[in-house]
């Protein structure tokens, strides 16, 4: 045991827990524990511009490594700065941990300067916080704080230090093992559910997987191949699934819900049996509830028992690790002795089916002679980068394009915020994934509205020499708000036209960044060629036709077949 | 349909506004809550009555359990159950009417705790329907002031020697 400041405490587990990075900005009451990382001198910080970007950042890097994602902010505005970044996290099961500094523990609802109740702020959007009032605590709550945010549903935890709490002395016995008599998360799935999963299984005629991040978060994309596979079945993504399953697999029916493909969201509705795969039946992907999947027998795995039964009815729950369960399933599928051929077979006239529906609505654009298409930047980006880059988006029609033009086969690969849907996501998340993977390519898909959310982390960028590109498609318009207006408010638009847009070639090279813009549909391929050939940081804007709008698309209410199509 | 919930928590600061919270953020009732603590001084416990159909009750308690600060969900209007809740209401009694408050009083086995020249108050403990009926024979005669605890609730043993089901 030994005794050191509540500061070092800090230092000390992240340390502990193999962190080596982590994202912040500094203020009056987190200095202390600013000087300790300092002195320690092992864990490299970056120094963002705005906190909401040091949150991204952390959960870009946790998203795009499976590692755990640290920040470390002020009391007060630093604090409040970093909850659009916490709720992201949240709704996206991220595991992330953010270190707000506190007022001391006696000016605690004084109303003291920058002291704001973070922990009552964040308690919703968390998946647990701590107010630590008592350095005594702080070992068990910083180990606590780190099992709490990586295991089960992963998410966002908060420990909150106030700052004579940071500068007081304790005795520091870090547990080696943790735990917690209320906190038991369901890991191993149930066999029996296994079994009962697999009968229904070996009975279904039309078949079709439904994976969702779970895939993702539980490392369980190859066994979802195996299975898939195994029993010939389609595979159909969430958002949040991409990359999950191999978007060029011949199996792959790519993304479902409001701009899934046609196929997917037929294949859905026509199914009789649905294996909804750490996915959690949200109101994207079911359209008007009363109508989603009529014919269809429920699968669920999922590691949150909340997710399961909450919009759909579902006939075999399966709580659980999303790769466990899949793995017995597989087993299952593979001691049962059945032949592929069998499976092959049995499942024939529904591929044949499918294949008629992904010919008559394939995933198109129209081209016009002088416009550049968003989707063809895209299609030429996926090509150009041959699908390997790992791709964040920003929100709104840029996500949705990327999502149905570039072919993502590796889990981990796509980084975007899909259930809070928060634009100025996009490039502080690839600074994160930069920061983990420096040799990789790492590429910011934006619109001309979400960049501008956190273009100050240009600077941040620049500083750590990071060669990201950023793709803005230049719509002038906050395009996907004027597609709905167009659709459905009888195209008024109004408050979603920029009549102001900042020259973003001039402005990358005010950061020291390069810029390079194409107009014309001619000039893409050299953009593009350009931007990804320069080295360090590039912005290539691309004027796009001003009123694309993204389809298929589900109107928001109604059933998922009832699609725009192109 | 009426469900009443006893739920065991750590004894933190901040666990009972996350139950709060929960309930709040996601659009269900509570009509009663009731916090008191138990034998081990760590844990305390929560007795809240809710309503809503059986997928909504069920969501309900799943949500509770996913609380890192909960240790323990039972629904006990699942099964048998004694329900109790105390009220204390002070109520006009004066020469015409005191003689009907005491009656009343005498009926339902409630004990006046309090009493002055123009009031009675009156401590009545039941379950919620006796309660309710009480303040209900009492309101004609002019109630000034009540205050009840909110519902607390334990589950029935076993009456057999066959033991549990
Ligand atoms: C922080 C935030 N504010 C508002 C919205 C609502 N919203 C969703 S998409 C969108 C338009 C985004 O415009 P832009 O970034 O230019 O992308 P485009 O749709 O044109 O590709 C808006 C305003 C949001 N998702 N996030």
């Amino acid at each position: 045991m030994t005794e050191m400041a509540g500061r070092d405490m800090v230092i000390e587990a992240l340390k502990r827990e193999g962190v080596d990075l982590i994202f912040g900005f500094p203020g009056g009451a987190i200095i202390d524990v600013y000087d300790a990382l300092e002195k320690d001198g092992t864990i490299k910080h970056v120094l963002v511009r705005h906190e909401q970007g040091a949150a991204h950042a952390a959960d870009g890097y946790a998203r795009a490594t499976g590692r755990i994602g640290v920040c470390l902010v002020t009391s007060g505005p630093g604090a409040t700065n970093t909850v659009t970044g916490i709720a992201t996290a949240s709704m996206d099961s991220v595991p992330i941990l953010v270190f707000t500094g506190q007022v001391p523990t006696g000016l605690i609802g004084n109303d003291a300067f920058q002291e704001v109740d973070i922990v009552g702020i964040t308690r919703p959007c968390t998946k647990h916080n701590y107010l630590v009032k008592d350095v005594k605590d702080l070992p068990r709550v910083l180990k606590e704080a780190f099992y709490i945010a990586r295991s089960g549903r992963p998410g966002p935890v908060l420990v909150d230090l106030p700052k004579d709490v940071q500068n007081s002395m304790g005795d520091f016995e870090y547990p080696e093992k943790i735990r917690l008599r209320s906190y038991n998360p369901v890991i191993r799935p149930n066999a029996k559910q296994i079994e009962r999963a697999f009968e229904l299984i070996e009975r279904a005629r039309r078949p079709i997987i439904y994976a969702g991040g779970g895939i993702i978060i539980s490392g369980a994309h190859e066994e979802l191949r195996a299975l898939a596979e195994a029993l010939d079945s389609p595979v159909t993504m969430t958002l949040m699934g991409l990359g999950g399953f191999p978007g060029t697999h011949e199996l792959s029916l790519g993304m479902l819900g409001m701009h899934g493909t046609y196929a997917a969201n037929m294949a859905m509705a026509n199914s009789d049996l649905i294996i909804a795969a750490g996915a959690r039946f949200d109101d994207r992907v079911t359209g008007k509830i009363e109508d989603f999947v009529p014919k269809a027998k429920i699968i669920h795995l999922d590691i949150d028992p909340t997710s399961i039964q909450k919009n759909v009815r579902v006939d075999i729950p399966i709580v659980g690790d999303c790769r466990m369960a899949l793995k017995a399933l597989l087993d299952m599928v593979r001691d049962s002795g059945r032949p592929a051929e069998a499976w092959a077979e049995q499942h024939q006239e529904w591929l044949q089916q499918i294949e008629t529906w992904k010919a008559r609505h394939p995933l198109r654009y129209k081209e016009e002679p002088g416009v550049i298409k968003p989707q063809y930047v895209i299609e030429r980006l996926y090509e150009m980068t041959k699908g390997r880059a790992i791709i964040t988006t920003e929100v709104g029609q840029n996500q949705m394009w990327t999502a149905q033009f570039y072919k993502f086969d590796e889990p981990r690969t796509f980084l975007t915020s899909g259930g809070l849907g928060t634009m100025g996501y996009g490039f502080p998340a690839a600074i994160g994934a930069q920061m983990a993977f420096p040799d990789k390519l790492v590429i910011d898909v934006a619109g001309d509205g979400s960049i501008q959310m956190n273009i100050q982390e240009m600077a941040t960028a620049m500083e750590q020499h990071l060669p990201i590109k950023i793709v803005i498609l230049n719509n002038q318009f906050l395009g996907m708000v004027r597609q709905w207006q167009e659709l459905f408010y009888n195209r008024r638009y109004v408050a979603t036209k920029f009549e102001m847009t900042p020259d973003f070639v001039k402005l990358a090279e005010a950061y020291g960044a390069r810029g390079f813009r194409a107009t014309r549909p001619e000039e893409v391929n050299e953009v593009l060629k350009k931007g990804l050939e320069t080295e360090g940081l590039v912005v290539m804007e691309f004027a796009i036709a001003p009123e694309e709008g993204v389809f298929p698309m589900v109107p928001a209410g109604k059933a998922t077949t009832e699609m725009l199509l192109v | 349909m009426k469900h009443t919930l006893s739920v065991l928590v750590e004894n933190t600061p901040g666990a009972l506004s996350r139950i709060t919270g929960l309930f709040s953020g996601r659009g269900f009732n509570i009509e009663s809550l009731c916090v008191a603590a138990t034998l081990d001084p760590t844990l305390s416990h929560l007795t809240l009555v809710t309503n809503g159909d059986r997928p909504i009750i069920e969501q309900i308690i799943k949500q509770l359990r996913r609380l890192i600060d909960v240790y323990k969900v039972v629904d006990v209007s699942e099964g048998e159950f004694v329900e109790r809740e105390m009220a204390l209401i002070k109520v006009r009694a004066e020469d015409e009417t005191r003689a009907e408050v005491l009656r009343t009083c005498d009926i339902f086995r409630c004990k006046i705790v309090d009493v002055s020249p123009k009031t009675y108050t009156v401590e009545v403990t039941g379950p919620e329907s006796k309660l309710n009926a009480v303040i209900e024979l009492l309101c004609p005669l002019g109630i000034k002031e009540i205050s009840r605890t909110g519902t607390i609730a334990m589950a029935r043993e076993k009456k057999t020697a066959l033991g549990r089901s």
